[in-house]
């Protein structure tokens, strides 16, 4: 019998397994040979923030979804097609979000009764008692295979069964057809110099478990997902956390100004840092702080002293970032910051996603403390956005908080490589002398913009700081003097409006209602979005990556729709700031605040649920 | 000399209280600058000043360089960057004992740690002025102020014990008024590559008047302090007939003379040594038992951060295959959509 080899427009996996079982890296390396095969992807990585929560816990299960498809993909998927299940615990903690008929590959060998009750399964019949009978199951014995594959590779029992989720990505790989060769690649090379005793294991297990998975026919229809059609071009595949990192980078070389990162870990930031620290070679430095306030500090040094000077964070570390902010408006230094929000507040859901860092981006400081603040779209978006973060910073000499998630830091897509020429100049207004004493706060009487005198520069000496001045940058308590300063800075902001590129909507230009996002969620509000349209609805995606200040076109947009309703991941913060900006209009909400990103569905059933039924049917 | 301390004195009134002993440090840094510049080859654009909050970070207004004033505490963390972005600067930080031991004592040791080249004046008056008079981490035990009405119940931190503890490698003391002694330590200091702290112990007139009285006072002064200097026995009192001996693994006081003690006995300064631990007994000698060590205490080489960061990013960028950010975006694995 042969197997059936279907087409379809898209497939989601989802591996799980416990936090040790190396799920994350089964499921980038199968992203990446899909990527390398010519498939969109889009990946979602659901790990506990546990490293090591007891094994075979439901808390401590770690998961990580890919979306394969052929055309763009713009979400990691709502609900998979396929789940990869190391133990009963993933297989309790993931079955809801498995698609009916939907295939479960399990590990047999994990499906004891022991396993069974850790996991809080009552019964020994985990697929009756989660409903799942009427799946398609691959009951495999992954953990003995794997020993049998490597009794004679001279490992010892620890490491080998460390190579279970290498056997199982062999299994996906025929399940899926995908070709092996990317990932015996990348054996090559991560283990080639270092520790070449682990590339023929490595190597025969992969085998080992896509013939195992050839052999015994147990799949019963093979998904074959046909190349994206994408755009042509050099693609390559990237997360947003890297792509920051990159778009910081490429922002230095064109500005001309040296990268300068100060850091500290947290998650789900710390591959910011971690990337600019690999790139040297760019004449990067990347200091890691004592602290999150050192890290905002030594970066406020760095500009001070003429570099591109960046902090990436996440929401408890913005917060302690507050008076560096605050000095680095009054200073009027240039500084990017990069919040990759988590779910808050406090210690809240480190590895989850949320857009609830808006109001503390916007208003968390003390006294009028107006700072820019941008959002990124997706993942590969973390790119442009921090590129921009970077020029409106240095060209306006200010601060400028980016707003980005973990759902975008940890995501990832193919992107088509960017020509670097077809990015803006970025032209700081360094000034080199100047006629008479230097007055370190006089302005561009154009942008409100202050010179940037960088120390070493002979005859511009002059002294700045945290206390209010007046132009001649002398220490001021004068009344008028604060209003005016005060004044000065916020109209500086508000600016920035004019040099924003054009602000346009997604899908109907005008209609019944106007579905309003910003960030992250704009691959799934934009796929609501199409979908609406596609049946014939009048709706519009207004979606927002500059904040503050709002782009002057919000209003005019606004006027164009019956109804708008604004969708984000937070009990309604940019709802709020649109209605004390925009006070004019009416604005519906729809929130969720459960660590995770929309799904389609439930953003095209709240909007269909405001167009009236005879719209509908017409 | 290219510079006189009028170069870096601005026009600015200074705004301390009269008798403040800030008067004279800063009379003693805009003394040693230009010889700092003489000595090191910098430029007066080169010099930058860094403060955070309290009397003493109000210093930087007064100096006729590039000065950056900043926040609570967090002067030594802008220090480090700024001279990791440009090694090139020399920079100075003006600190008190509430900014730099208090609120910014994390930045502090970690700064210590790191070897970072800067060049911090830590004024310790053991008191909070600019706020009006609460004890500090330094106050003594049992002192009175507005914040302990009924004295305090905490230890104080020996500056001195604790930059040592922290692998300082630069450390020196002196008295507000030892114009001479201070203007050598800025030079000792501006000489020494890595963090250099100079502790200043300066008197505040109005809230902790006389702190140090108990041995600064000129009549007791030489009784009461010994000045360090490299290479000679540690001797001091009027006539330097007392002086400082190795007893076993402890510090003690002699007398030359008595119980056949001879010069020969002392011990001699020696801020080069390695032994980080007789150097904490020096710091840690306090009035009554023992006279105050003033002077450069521990001055050692070791490397320093910004030396290392920068060279870290030469090296990477003659190994690395990836020159510019075009090279970056291409590198690793890509693939052609047609």
């Amino acid at each position: 019998m042969r197997n059936k080899i279907i087409d379809v427009q898209d497939i989601v996996i989802r591996f799980a397994g416990d936090s040790g079982d190396g799920m994350q890296l089964t499921g980038t390396l199968f992203a990446d040979a899909s990527a390398l095969f010519g498939n969109g992807i889009s990946t979602f990585p659901d790990y506990p923030a546990e490293i090591r929560a007891p094994r075979g816990t439901v808390a401590g299960v770690s998961g990580f979804q890919v979306h394969i498809g052929n055309g763009r993909i713009k979400t990691p998927g709502d609900y998979c097609d396929a789940l990869v299940a190391m133990n009963p615990a993933a297989l309790m903690a993931n079955a809801k979000w498995l698609k009916p008929g939907g295939s479960i590959v399990l590990d047999i060998d994990a499906f004891d009764a022991a396993g069974l009750e850790t996991a809080g399964f009552k019964t020994l019949y985990p697929l009756k008692e989660l409903n799942l009978e009427d799946h398609h199951v691959v009951w495999a014995p992954i953990t003995s295979l794997t020993k049998e594959s490597l009794k004679d590779s001279g490992l010892d029992n620890k490491s080998i069964l460390r190579c279970k989720n290498i056997f199982t990505l062999g299994m996906c790989y025929f399940m899926f057809n995908r070709p092996l060769e990317f990932t015996e690649n990348y054996i090559e090379r991560k283990f080639g110099k270092k520790k070449p005793l682990l590339v023929e294991p490595n190597k025969k297990v992969l085998n080992d478990g896509y013939n195992y998975a050839h052999n015994i026919h147990a799949i019963a229809s093979t998904y074959r997902v046909a190349p994206a059609e994408l755009d042509p071009g050099e693609y390559r595949n990237i997360n947003g956390n890297q792509a920051a990192a990159w778009g910081l980078l490429a922002a230095s070389e064109k500005s001309g100004r040296p990268l300068f990162i100060g850091s500290y870990p947290i998650t789900p930031a710390t591959e910011i840092l971690e990337e600019i620290a690999l790139h040297k070679e760019l004449g990067a430095k990347s200091l890691q702080c004592e602290d999150e306030i050192a890290s905002i500090c030594t970066a406020i040094g760095a500009s001070y002293a003429g570099n591109l000077a960046v902090t990436s964070t996440s929401g408890p570390g913005l917060s302690l970032k507050s008076e560096g902010l605050g000095l680095a408006t009054m200073a009027e230094l240039p500084l990017v910051v990069i919040d990759v929000q988590r779910g808050g507040p406090s210690t809240g859901l480190p590895t989850k996603t949320e857009q609830a860092d808006l109001n503390q981006a916007l208003y968390g400081r003390n006294g009028e403390c107006p700072v820019m603040v941008m959002a990124s779209k997706t993942p590969s978006d973390c790119f442009r956005a921090a590129y921009y973060a970077a020029k409106f910073a240095m060209e306006h000499m200010m601060p400028v908080i980016l707003l980005s998630e973990s759902f975008l830091g940890k995501g990832s897509e193919p992107w088509k490589i960017p020509d670097m020429k077809d990015f803006p100049e970025i032209k700081p207004p360094v000034i080199k002398h100047c006629d008479g004493k230097f007055k370190p706060y006089m302005r561009d009487p154009e942008t409100f913009v202050r010179n940037w005198a960088i120390p070493g520069t002979p005859g511009l000496e002059h002294r700045i700081g945290g206390l209010e001045k007046n132009e001649a940058g002398e220490i001021s308590y004068n009344p008028a003097n604060h209003e005016k300063m005060v004044e000065n800075r916020a109209a500086k902001v508000a600016k920035l409006a004019d040099y924003y590129p054009a602000f346009t909507v997604e899908g109907s230009q005008n209609g019944d209602v106007l579905v309003v996002g910003w960030g992250g969620t704009y691959g799934h509000l934009s796929t609501a979005v199409k979908e609406m349209n596609d049946k014939g609805l009048k709706v519009g995606l207004a979606h927002f990556d500059y904040i503050f200040p709002l782009p002057h076109e919000t209003e005019a947009i606004f006027s164009n729709f019956g109804k708008i309703i604004v969708c984000e991941l937070n009990s309604g913060q940019f709802a709020n700031y649109l209605r004390a900006n925009l006070p004019q209009f009416k604005y519906l909400q729809f929130n969720k605040i459960q660590g995770l990103p929309f799904m389609v569905h439930e953003i095209t059933d709240a909007v269909e649920a405001l167009i009236p039924k005879n719209k509908k049917e017409k | 000399m290219k510079y006189t301390f009028k170069d870096f004195k601005n026009d600015q009134n200074v705004k301390w209280c009269p008798g403040c002993g800030n008067h004279s440090v800063l009379a003693s840094v805009v003394r040693a600058l230009p010889e700092v510049c003489e000595d090191r080859h910098y430029d007066k654009e080169n010099i930058v000043f860094v403060s955070g909050i309290g009397c003493s970070s109000r210093f930087i207004y007064y100096m006729d360089t590039y000065a950056f004033h900043t926040i609570h505490g967090r002067a030594t963390a802008i220090s480090t960057g700024i001279k990791v972005a440009n090694p090139k600067l020399s920079v100075w930080q003006a600190t008190g004992d509430g900014d730099a031991l208090a609120i910014g004592g994390n930045h502090f040791i970690h700064a210590i740690r790191r070897n970072i080249d800067i060049n911090i004046i830590l004024f310790n008056n053991q008191i909070y002025g600019l706020t009006k008079g609460q004890y500090s981490p330094t106050s003594k035990l049992g002192l009175v102020t507005k914040t302990s009405p009924y004295g305090t119940v905490e230890h104080p931190f020996n500056p001195g014990h604790l930059v040592l503890g922290a692998r300082g490698t630069f450390f020196a003391r002196s008295l507000d008024s030892e114009l001479q002694l201070n203007k050598e330590i800025m030079l000792r200091a501006a000489e020494h590559d890595g963090t250099s702290i100079m502790e200043m112990l300066t008197n505040c007139v109005i809230y902790n008047n006389g702190t140090y009285k108990d041995f600064s006072d000129r009549a007791v002064r030489a009784d009461r302090t010994i000045t360090l200097h490299d290479g000679e026995p540690m001797l001091f009192g009027k006539n330097k007939q007392k002086g400082i001996m190795l007893d076993g693994l402890k510090l003690k006081v002699v007398k030359l003379g008595e119980n056949g003690i001879t010069i020969k006995d002392i011990l001699v300064a020696d801020s080069h040594s390695d032994n980080i631990g007789l150097h904490t007994q020096i710091a840690d000698m306090k009035y009554p038992d023992f006279p105050v060590a003033l002077g450069v205490i521990r001055d050692v080489k070791d490397m320093t951060y910004d030396d290392n960061v920068r060279d870290q990013v030469i090296d990477v960028k003659k190994k690395s295959k990836i020159h510019s950010v075009e090279e970056l975006l291409h590198s690793g694995e890509t693939w052609t959509v047609k």
